[in-house]
């Protein structure tokens, strides 16, 4: 590992911080849209069509 | 003319007799200053110091939590969608009513100041720069509120957002109001803090009305 | 809203048309995901490995190469949000709405990860994490502002409403912005009449700025993937809603 010099810790506590959010975000994001497509698979196998779709 | 002076008749009339409501804010902006000196201590040098700060968040705290009524009775019984509907454009409407909401929230505040300036130990030249600024920032106050009681007023418990959405928005006129009354050792910077305060004022006392029914407006649908 | 389909919609209903909009734009994500990979990693290597350290700072200007993207995108998200309020506003173009509450939630994050990245920078070049400077206290003020937006969506009952007022208070929002500014550096320099050297100056050499632009680069492009994708899913989620509504109609 290469050496950070003395304040090594708050450097590697910034990128640790910055990429566990941004992980953490796209977890949330992930796992919101597989709720959203749930939902619809619910629907859709209730058999709610679009007004559009029944044409 | 004859329309808008009507609607400040109107809310200034109907604010009167359901009473209680600018007492109400008089006195919670009295005892917040009453409540700093339990919590810091009743150092007058330290309270004279802080004194213009503390008299202007008592200020924004009594003011926001004002400013749900702005329009909420008006779109419970059904008189908004009938002053959208009249003859005044909405923008003029708004402004009325800013004027109105004003003279009963603002004007109360300025009048109870001398128990705050009494409380808090502030020297009489300080005083009367008090006073100046919280004439010429509640205006900016009371603009941001319309807009933001403009928004949250297609929500049923809207009141509780809007002074949280306000907030950040009237820093600088706290920034400035406070710069006003007391700027520290730099010479001038009090005189020039009350310039930016009144342009501040001035810009959004025009600019609010307009933001403001735009936002009644879209509310509707 | 039934569409004949004999020739190929025009760009403007594709870009409007919520099936459309998540037809075309479903190719979009995977190679977005990717650069986005690829940038990081090529913005880590120089960040870390590539770049000097500063003769001032050491190895701590570091941190400014993710500090940098993050207060960068937490004002260019808020513009893109502002443009989407004007298109919300003025042309009531029907993915405005849904551009704004899909930004929001990301320009708060970022936001926050700019104060986050910018306390951890502060503590060993300048000894405290927190320092009302200029910069800092505008960041934290934008950052209530977007939360605040955000609890104005949440405080719609309606998720499918909404979204002209807060596009209103955005905009609102966005004409302050600068004056907010402007009286946060006015009130620091009453406060703090001896300027504090602040090292993102002007002048930077190339081999710091390298990083910073992949960085940079790097970051928005990972924006724009994100915001790409929750706004699928809130497409998505709306489709949803009113086909509940259409089934709560039909019942007895």
């Amino acid at each position: 590992m290469i050496d950070l010099g003395p304040h090594a810790v708050f450097i590697v506590a910034a990128y640790l911080g910055v990429f566990v959010a941004i992980g953490v975000l796209i977890a949330l994001i992930v796992l919101d849209r597989r709720r959203v497509e749930k939902r619809l698979a619910r629907l859709e196998a209730q058999g709610v069509r679009r007004r559009s779709a029944a044409g | 003319m004859n329309g808008f002076l009507a609607v400040i008749g109107r809310d200034l009339r109907l604010s009167l007799r359901t009473g209680g409501d600018a007492l109400t804010l008089v006195l919670f902006f009295v005892m917040i200053g009453i409540l700093v000196p339990f919590a810091i201590g009743p150092d007058a040098r330290l309270l004279a110091r802080l004194a213009p700060g503390i008299v202007w968040i008592a200020a924004f705290l009594a003011m926001l939590l004002g400013l749900d009524r702005l329009f909420r009775s008006d779109a419970e019984d059904g008189s908004l969608m009938l002053l959208q509907q009249a003859q005044m454009p909405l923008e003029a409407v708004v402004g009325a009513k800013v004027i109105a909401h004003w003279t009963l929230t603002a004007l109360p505040l300025l009048c109870a100041s001398p128990i705050l300036a009494i409380v808090l130990a502030m020297d009489f030249p300080t005083f009367v720069r008090c006073l100046v600024a919280l004439l010429v920032g509640t205006p900016a106050l009371v603009a941001l509120g319309a807009v933001g009681a403009a928004v949250t007023v297609a929500l049923r418990r809207g009141g509780l957002i809007a002074p949280v959405l306000i907030l950040p928005l009237a820093i600088p006129v706290l920034i400035f109001g406070v710069g006003a009354i007391a700027a520290g050792p730099v010479p001038g910077a009090a005189d020039s803090a009350l310039l930016l305060l009144a342009a501040l004022s001035v810009l959004l006392v025009g600019l609010c009305p307009f933001a403001a029914a735009l936002a009644l407006r879209v509310s509707e649908d | 809203m039934s569409f004949e389909t004999a020739q190929k919609p025009s760009w403007f209903a594709r870009l409007a048309h919520p099936g459309q909009f998540l037809a075309w734009t479903r190719p979009l994500l995977i190679p977005l995901a990717l650069l986005s990979a690829g940038l990081f990693a090529a913005g880590m290597y120089l960040a870390m490995f590539a770049s000097p350290e500063d003769y001032q700072m050491g190895d701590t200007v570091r941190i400014m190469y993710i500090h940098v993207p993050n207060a960068w995108l937490s004002q260019f998200v808020y513009a893109l949000m502002a443009v989407s309020a004007i298109g919300s506003l003025v042309w009531r173009h029907p993915m405005a709405d849904v551009s704004m509450k899909a930004a929001a939630p990301l320009g708060a994050v970022f936001t926050a990860l700019a104060l986050y990245t910018g306390a951890l920078w502060g503590r060993p070049t300048w000894g405290t994490f927190w320092e009302w400077d200029g910069r800092m206290t505008s960041t934290l003020v934008l950052l209530l502002i977007y939360l605040g937006i955000i609890a104005l969506w949440r405080a719609f009952e309606d998720p499918l409403r909404g979204g002209r007022v807060v596009a209103v208070f955005t905009l609102l929002g966005a004409l302050n912005i600068p004056i907010i500014k402007f009286s946060v550096d006015w009130w620091n320099t009453l406060h703090q009449p001896a300027s504090v050297f602040r090292p993102d100056g002007p002048r930077m050499p190339a081999s710091i700025l390298t990083p910073l632009l992949v960085m940079t680069l790097a970051f928005t492009v990972l924006f724009l993937t994100l915001h790409l994708a929750s706004m699928r899913t809130e497409i998505r989620r709306r489709r949803a809603v009113s086909l509940e509504r259409q089934r709560a109609a039909a019942q007895p």
